[in-house]
């Protein structure tokens, strides 16, 4: 039997190309999928709403100015003042030792990774480095009290406030480290091998491929990866608020006791403030300027990762 | 055909005898007697003797499968960066066993030089592409002097002078196939391998790059590989034709049917296997 091409019948084609059925399921899936993609739009919508109402109320009775170059921050006093600067400074400090620990340890295991380590040693290293992101950031907590401070940090410093910023902010380092490799690593590995070949064959050595055609060639990956484990960093609460301390200090000495933004508003909200108080009201403007500052910086990171984009491709 | 002549031709076909027409080579670049390349157990391309003449053209061609960009790669010991690859019998750069223990593969390297079958220009300007090899070599002298000159040699310095601080992704792609031989003679070798340089190239830009081979033979050794046939007879000097044969087990391995000089190799194949690949019978 030879198989022909079908024989074609205008009347019968017209009739067999009409829709059969009016394909309901497709607007079914079609409902429940917008639903699921709606859910998170809407929740940020809610939550940001649901911030911005109460800091207004707050902003009506304390002076943005006031709020942010104030030095002290007293909320739950009588008559208490509410400048904010002491908590930011206190982030700020906490975030810039995390992000000196975790971008040279995490870039050079990411370098590690996918330019030195064979693909046995790999297979082994990369989950276990993940594994380390997967440690709940109370364990990381009181690791950074019990261990790092009362154990190794007072050899060091003996004047170290037992609640100190050094710890929290050297821990925190240590977890956002597998952030900062992983995604790195995810960068530089998709880089071409044509690349690497290329310098390979100009007689240039690893290192001098890893860091002046690898690296480069992934930069936009790994700024990426930099803001995003910055931003882990900024907004991470459980770590601060057990091994920092809940004192609101404007001091740029890290063996002393720090409150951050986070850590605030945790130890705030857990309280029982009453509704509408001053006290209240001022966990949401918190929470409001450490929004804008992480909303900043993910700003920061998608131009930058667009720039190098441009140049590179 | 009478039964005889087929029968003597299936013979040869199956024999192991190879056809070099020229052996006598004064002066080669390299010399490989008995070269084999591994993957792990596997034999990618099988005892290959042959010697490559100074200042030449020489093409490798062949079906796809039969070991010769796996040859290639073993002259500059790209191969050494992948795991398991490893070569038997010796393969010698003017007398010098390159796999000699006190060989360093990246001397090796900045000596012999490599262009690839897709054009990795680096993501940087035209000029860091070229800069970069005299850079990681520490290359003394004027590297602007150097950049102008290699941009020159590859024909490219006319058409992107203005544009030197660009990034050389906005290069087209017969542009960039050039960035990298510039490239490459930006670090002074004294030979350049060419895997398939014309592969991703349309015909304009091929016939660019063929052009720039011709300039460049006599004072460059060059080796290449390529599909293309017609490529081989225009550039090449002496031409060495690859296939691959399937062993008992099924695996394939390269082997070198025939050796000669271009004109002689397309005009009057001595191997029966040469003559139907020439004349496109198979590959």
């Amino acid at each position: 039997m030879t198989i022909a091409a079908p024989q074609i019948n205008e009347d019968e084609l017209r009739r067999s190309l009409r829709q059969m059925s009016p394909r309901r399921g497709e607007a079914i899936m079609r409902a429940i999928l917008v639903v699921a993609a709606s859910v998170s739009i809407l929740t940020t919508v809610g939550i940001v709403l649901s911030i911005v109402i109460p800091s207004i109320e707050f902003f009506s009775e304390v002076p943005v100015w006031d709020f942010l170059t104030g030095t002290v921050w007293t909320p739950l006093f009588a008559n208490g003042e509410f400048g904010v600067l002491p908590l930011v400074s206190g982030t700020l400090m906490i975030t810039a030792i995390a992000t000196v620990v975790a971008i040279p340890l995490g870039l050079g295991a990411a370098i590690y990774l996918s330019e030195y380590a064979s693909m046995r040693v790999r297979k082994v290293l990369k989950p276990t480095l993940e594994v380390l992101a997967g440690i709940p950031t109370v364990v990381f907590g009181f690791f950074a009290l019990e261990f790092l401070t009362r154990v190794v940090l007072v050899r060091f410093f003996p004047s170290i406030d037992i609640f100190n910023a050094l710890s929290a902010g050297l821990i925190m380092g240590i977890m956002i480290i597998p952030t900062v490799a992983s995604l790195s690593e995810d960068a530089m590995s998709a880089v071409p091998s044509g690349l690497r070949d290329g310098s390979y064959a100009l007689g240039a050595s690893k290192r001098q491929t890893a860091t002046d055609v690898v690296i480069p060639a992934a930069l936009s990956g790994i700024v990426a990866a930099f803001v995003l484990g910055i931003s882990r960093a900024i907004g991470e609460t459980m770590i601060v608020t057990i091994a920092a301390g809940l004192e609101p200090r404007l001091s740029f000495n890290p063996l002393e006791g720090m409150q951050t933004m986070t850590s605030y508003i945790a130890a705030a909200g857990a309280g029982d403030l009453a509704t509408g108080s001053m006290e209240y009201k001022s966990i949401f403007a918190v929470a409001l300027l450490l929004f804008i500052i992480t909303f900043a910086m993910n700003m920061i990171s998608i131009r930058l990762v667009r720039r190098y984009r441009q140049v590179y491709q | 055909m009478n039964e005889l002549d087929a029968s003597i031709r299936i013979a040869e076909s199956l024999s192991e005898t190879r056809h070099e027409v020229s052996i006598d080579i004064p002066n080669p670049v390299f010399t490989l007697n008995g070269v084999s390349v591994y993957y792990g157990e596997y034999e990618a391309i099988r005892d290959v003797s042959l010697d490559i003449a100074q200042g030449e053209i020489t093409a490798f061609i062949g079906p796809s499968g039969c070991g010769k960009s796996t040859l290639l790669r073993s002259f500059n010991r790209m191969n050494d960066l992948i795991v398991g690859a490893r070569i038997t019998g010796r393969l010698a750069y003017h007398g010098t066993d390159l796999y000699g223990p006190e060989v360093d593969p990246i001397e090796v390297r900045r000596r012999i030089g490599m262009v690839f079958q897709k054009p990795n220009v680096f993501p940087k300007s035209i000029y860091d592409n070229v800069a970069y090899g005299p850079r990681v070599n520490k290359t003394k002298g004027n590297l602007d002097d150097l950049v102008e000159e290699s941009l020159t040699r590859a024909a490219l310095w006319d058409e992107v002078k203005d544009n030197l601080k660009k990034s050389a992704y906005a290069l087209s792609g017969g542009q960039q196939q050039r960035l990298v031989i510039a490239r490459c003679i930006a670090v002074r070798p004294e030979v350049i391998l060419m895997d398939e340089p014309c592969a991703s190239l349309d015909p304009i830009a091929t016939a660019k790059i063929e052009d720039l081979m011709h300039e460049l033979a006599g004072d460059y050794t060059i080796v290449i590989v390529t599909h293309n046939m017609q490529q081989a007879a225009r550039v090449s000097d002496r031409t060495a034709f690859f296939t691959a044969e399937v062993d008992d087990a099924g695996e394939r391995h390269g082997r070198l049917i025939e050796y000669g000089p271009t004109r002689q190799l397309f005009s009057a194949p001595v191997d029966q296997r040469t003559e139907d690949y020439i004349s496109g019978r198979f590959g």
